[in-house]
């Protein structure tokens, strides 16, 4: 074997080895010359992706600031509950999958190993519920209920219970203090949808909601939700190829929400919301003579508004509901019992999202605009039994007739007539069926006193009722003409078929029956109870009408910065300071000696000076609408009552029960300043502390109501003569939405 | 190595080149005339893939049973045995091992074989794998390469070695074809793609070196190429296969499955940057986004957690170890050591263009091992065979004059 020829080593073999060589060599440039194109060249691109490649970013939700009330009890609040999340990286790095960890857990929290391996179990199309829907590396409640027992007994045995953790969360409530639920203006919560979060996006692709989000719905929670909800955090997570969690890359802190205090006092806010269920209730026991049935008093509203500032201390509205539904989502059983017919829609605030007609509460604006048309104080107009108009009969309830008398005692015993006088005067002055450049006086002072344009009240949705001007019958006209000619022509009913053809031929024109009906708050006017709250509190007030505000301020947490919501003055009546005097003495009345004076009786008014205007609407259909609009120098109360029957039967009792909270009046009509409650000035916010609690500056005892006066069967009088007559009401109006 | 004894050695032709080191030896001792910079090389290389295969395992605890130096160890234990069988091939010298040559095809015939019979398992795809039980099993294919470049050089080098002709002629390279197609074909039907590729290139290297005429190389590489688009059109290939080709160059085209692995280590490599994100701080590989990261891809390891520099490292010493076995091939002294050093030199540069380049997006995915720096005890012992080899032929040089 040692004597080999060197055979082997030709020219040619070298040559090829040489070639062999070449191309090794040249395999490993290229090699090289890749890798520099990749790791130097287009590095910084693979950076990015490798980046974001392994950094998942959880959010860190913000805890939601408060809603309080003028005192800084909470309405709107979050609880700590106690969570017990597992984590499905630790679980799967166990040696038996987690198996009995879980086993363990379940035995702490009375569960069996199947219950808690179907809750971290990852949903996918066919896993049927229980299972985890959210990001596989954050860890996985297993229960929001866990008990403190419960908790202490995972986390002192970590060892026994490696990935599991009990950590407080944050979880929406609204505690109702004293059962002031104030679902309405409180509002509620739920997750956001894609839309939402897509609208939210800022230029650089990142939007302000993330999808674990709940915003705002309705109420305050919606109004000032971009203050309430503060700006979560991120928290950056390594993770590797299956979405394990491998460690923390920094990220940046939750900011907590702003809270609001609000001008609600929960204790008249309780006392408000008490006496209009109270109301309601004794209402249905209450036989209505004209219906022949008792009041069915389905709904209703109540508005306490501090008359110097517009900011609302109570604002119940009935049917109500427990707002704490929506907290951890809401069932779909809540949910359709709380959009169906039978529960009359009680998320509806009704105080600025329903609109009736007025009626006689309406007067002080036909006062108002007779005297600046041109009567005096001491003007008198024949308080007949009824009057013709244009061939038609319009008539004061039961026919009563107070013979000439002027506008205070006109207002004082709502004699329609006076105002049906006044009216058809007007509306001849005015040109009649072929107006002249038409003064409108009447119209005219419903769009000074805000009618039919919205308050601008710090909530959504509210509605802005309606004026029926001569624009406004123009308009309806030509949006419902057709309707009326194709009634008109098939109606069997020949009362509907006569009012059919009449609004066919002529709704365009304002005819002498529609300003008369418009003189007595009837006809086509809808008002919603915050617009009368703030007109009656500008009469309170000498005039200016303050837009309605529930916010007082903004605190960031801590309260280091406090931004304050001052009022805002809107206009002035157009009254001078006669006329309000006059229009206040006409008020006081009522209550000592007119429609109300019945459910008064042994009221201090030497004391505290009341003024009210009572109202019975009438509604096609339905049984009337109860207004009492009333005010002192301090508040306004105006509350209002579907099929609730007269203003001071139905809604009187309950407003005085209220005033008798607020002043401190006793079941005998004495004044115990001590029991009054003093709703916060304006200026004078709760004390916060830097921890985020909230002193409450007064001890908070809710005074034992006065007992209601009875209700009495045997209406008297003056009480049934605000109905106004035979008002060709034709729409259904009632309450709108 | 040093109970190796042959009067032939006892006349050395060179003085040593390196006195210091040669001092502490015997004058005529073998071990001062194998060539240190490829061995040296070698190891260092090995010694960087160690630390890569233990930087891509050490948090894979779903295959490290808990511990995350089980990797390191068996990897540095495979290095042992590989050395050792080295040390084994270079006492036994290449010349003793041709007339071992027929045995030793026969034995690796008979394990790739073995694969195919219920002996065999399937890892990842390719039906390449005998499981020996304990935890231990081997990849047949990566001998029957050794063997392959054995009986070609054996074939084509025996009439020239005899002086019978000046380079072999068509019947001999006929002849090595087809004993080479029998193993090939067999691993063709595994199916082990990527073997099968590194046996064709090394029967083209083979033949380059035994000077065998143009014209059979270039009808070779036709036949080959036609060879190839036969077996996609006869759907020979598994699609996963064909899936694989398609996305080297574009892993958009299925980022999910496929493209996943070459759009990942690409990842790697390229944030990897100059210098690297540092050992066992790469996010790739620590989140585990590369998979085989400690075989097929432990390249991106490196990429990714040694930059550029160190990428570069491992090609260098690849090319210092390819420039050095090239020189061994071109100094020996007959045709059957030339040509099984050529054959060593292909086996290698291809298996490394190939896996680094399908890291790189250059190639196509082909599950092969890098030469010294992957896991794999079969890989790392046939390449340790391949070393002593190629040490082998450089000392039967210097002995044969």
């Amino acid at each position: 074997m040692g004597n080999i020829p060197e055979t082997g080593r030709t020219r040619r073999i070298t040559g090829r080895l040489l070639v062999l060589q070449v191309l090794v060599l040249s395999l490993l440039g290229t090699l090289g010359g890749r890798l520099w194109y990749l790791q130097i060249r287009d590095g910084a691109s693979y950076v990015q992706q490798a980046s974001s490649n392994h950094i998942r970013t959880v959010v860190v939700p913000a805890v939601r600031g408060e809603i309080l009330d003028a005192n800084g009890v909470p309405l709107a609040t979050n609880t700590t509950k106690l969570v017990v999340s597992v984590s499905r990286t630790s679980l799967i790095g166990q040696k038996d999958g987690g198996v009995a960890v879980l086993t363990r857990l379940g035995q702490v929290l009375g569960m069996t190993y199947e219950q808690m391996h179907d809750k971290v179990r990852l949903c996918d199309a066919k896993t049927p519920a229980p299972c985890w829907n959210g990001s596989p590396y954050q860890p996985i409640p297993v229960t929001q209920t866990a008990t403190t027992q419960q908790a202490m007994q995972i986390m002192e045995r970590q060892e026994d219970f490696p990935g599991v953790t009990a950590t407080p969360a944050a979880v929406r409530t609204y505690p109702a203090p004293d059962k002031a639920n104030a679902a309405q203006i409180l509002g509620y919560l739920s997750p956001v949808t894609q839309d939402e979060i897509t609208a939210a996006t800022d230029a650089n692709g990142k939007s302000s909601l993330s999808p674990s989000d709940q915003v705002g719905r309705a109420g305050l929670e919606y109004q000032y939700d971009k203050f309430l909800r503060g700006a979560n955090g991120t928290s950056n997570l390594e993770v590797d190829n299956l979405g394990r969690v491998i460690g923390t890359a920094g990220g940046n802190a939750a900011v907590p929400g702003d809270s609001v205090v609000t001008s609600i006092d929960a204790r008249v806010q309780a006392i408000a919301e008490q006496q209009l269920q109270q109301a309601l209730i004794t209402l249905r026991g209450t036989y209505d003579t004209v219906t022949h049935e008792n009041f069915k008093a389905d709904s209703g509203a109540v508005v306490v508004m501090d008359v110097h500032t517009g900011k609302i201390i109570a604002m119940a509205s009935a049917p109500t509901y427990d707002p704490n539904i929506w907290s951890g989502g809401i069932s779909a059983k809540d949910y359709a019992a709380l959009n169906s017919t039978s529960s009359d829609y009680p998320m509806l605030n009704r105080a600025i999202q329903g609109q009736s007609a007025p009626g006689s509460t309406f007067k002080v604006v036909s006062t108002t605009g007779a005297l600046n048309a041109g009567y005096n104080f001491d003007s008198t107009f024949p308080c007949t039994s009824s009057m013709t108009i244009g061939g038609r009969v319009f008539k004061n309830f039961e026919g009563e007739n107070f013979g000439a008398i002027n506008l205070s005692k006109a207002l004082e015993v709502s004699c329609d007539t006076v105002f049906y006088n006044i009216a058809y005067q007007q509306w001849l002055s005015d040109g009649g069926t072929k107006p002249k450049n038409p003064k409108d006086w009447l119209y005219k002072t419903a769009h000074q006193f805000g009618l039919g344009a919205v308050t601008g009240i710090d909530l959504p949705g509210e509605v802005k009722g309606r004026v029926p001007d001569r624009q406004w019958h123009i308009d309806y006209y030509d949006a419902m003409k057709d309707t009326w000619c194709k009634q008109a022509k098939t109606e069997s009913d020949p009362y509907l078929k006569a009012i059919a053809t009449e609004d066919c031929a002529d709704f365009a024109t304002l005819r002498a029956g529609d300003e008369v009906n418009y003189a007595i708050g009837q006809g086509d006017t809808l008002v919603t109870p915050i617009q009368m709250a703030r007109i009656y509190a500008a009469l309170a007030n000498g005039g200016t009408l303050f837009q309605p505000q529930l916010a007082k301020a903004i605190v960031s947490p801590g309260g280091k910065q406090v931004q304050t919501v001052q009022p805002v003055v809107q206009g002035h009546l157009p009254d001078s300071p006669s006329m309000i005097n006059y229009i206040d003495q006409a008020t006081a009345n009522v209550i000592t000696s007119g429609t109300a004076a019945w459910k008064f009786q042994g009221w201090p008014q030497d004391k505290i000076q009341l003024h009210a205007k009572t109202g019975t609407a009438e509604v096609v259909g339905k049984q009337t609408t109860s207004w009492f609009d009333t005010y002192t120098k301090d508040y306004a109360i105006v509350m209002t009552i579907s099929q609730g029957g007269t203003g001071s039967g139905g809604s009187g009792p309950a407003v005085r029960n209220i005033y008798n909270a607020l002043y401190g009046i006793q079941a005998n009509n004495t004044i115990d300043p001590s029991k009054a409650i003093h709703p916060p000035a304006v200026g004078n916010l709760p004390g916060f502390h830097a921890d985020g609690t909230v002193t409450t500056p007064v001890a908070y005892t809710v005074p034992a109501l006065t007992q209601a006066t009875p209700a009495d069967h045997q209406a008297p009088l003056l009480a049934a003569l605000d109905i106004a007559a035979l008002a060709p009401e034709r729409r259904t109006d009632g309450w709108q939405a | 190595m040093a109970g190796v004894s042959s009067p032939s050695w006892s006349a050395p032709r060179y003085k040593p080149r390196r006195e210091g080191m040669g001092r502490l030896l015997e004058r005529d001792n073998p071990v001062r005339r194998m060539d240190w910079i490829l061995v040296l090389a070698a190891l260092a290389l090995s010694g960087i893939g160690s630390l890569l295969v233990w930087s891509a395992t050490r948090s894979r605890v779903e295959i490290n049973h808990g511990d995350p130096q089980y990797f390191l160890v068996r990897h540095l234990v495979n290095l042992a045995i590989g050395v050792g069988l080295c040390g084994a091939v270079v006492a036994l010298g290449h010349h003793r091992l041709r007339t071992a040559v027929p045995f030793i095809y026969g034995l690796s015939i008979l394990g790739v074989l073995a694969v195919l019979s219920p002996l065999g398992s399937t890892v990842n795809g390719a039906h390449s794998w005998i499981v020996l039980g304990g935890g231990f099993s081997m990849q047949p294919s990566e001998f029957c390469k050794i063997s392959i470049v054995l009986i070609c050089a054996t074939i084509l080098s025996a009439r020239v070695d005899a002086g019978e002709m000046q380079r072999p002629n068509a019947r001999s390279i006929l002849q090595a074809l087809g004993l080479a197609a029998v193993p090939m074909g067999i691993v063709l039907m595994m199916p082990d793609l990527g073997s099968t590729m590194v046996m064709v290139v090394i029967i083209l290297g083979v033949l380059l070196a035994s000077g065998a005429s143009a014209r059979w190389l270039g009808g070779l590489t036709l036949l080959g190429a036609l060879g190839a688009t036969a077996i996609v059109q006869l759907h020979v290939l598994k699609q996963y296969q064909i899936a694989r080709f398609a996305a080297f160059a574009d892993p958009s085209l299925d980022p999910a499955g496929v493209g996943y692995n070459t759009a990942q280590a690409r990842i790697a490599i390229g944030s990897g940057g100059l210098m690297g994100k540092g050992l066992f701080h790469g996010t790739q590989t620590t989140g585990q986004f590369v998979p085989e990261q400690q075989t097929d891809f432990v390249f991106t390891v490196a990429g990714e957690e040694l930059g550029f520099v160190g990428g570069m490292v491992i090609i260098g010493l690849l090319g210092v170890i390819l420039w050095r076995a090239c020189r061994i091939a071109r100094e020996a002294t007959d045709l059957y050591s030339t040509v099984l050093a050529a054959g060593v030199v292909t086996w290698f540069a291809f298996q490394g263009f190939e896996n680094i380049g399908m890291t790189l997006g250059i190639m196509p995915v082909a599950g092969i091992p890098l030469p010294f720096v992957s896991y794999g005890g079969s890989s790392m012992f046939a390449i340790w065979i391949g070393i002593g080899l190629l040490q082998s032929v450089k000392m039967q040089r210097s002995m044969a004059g």
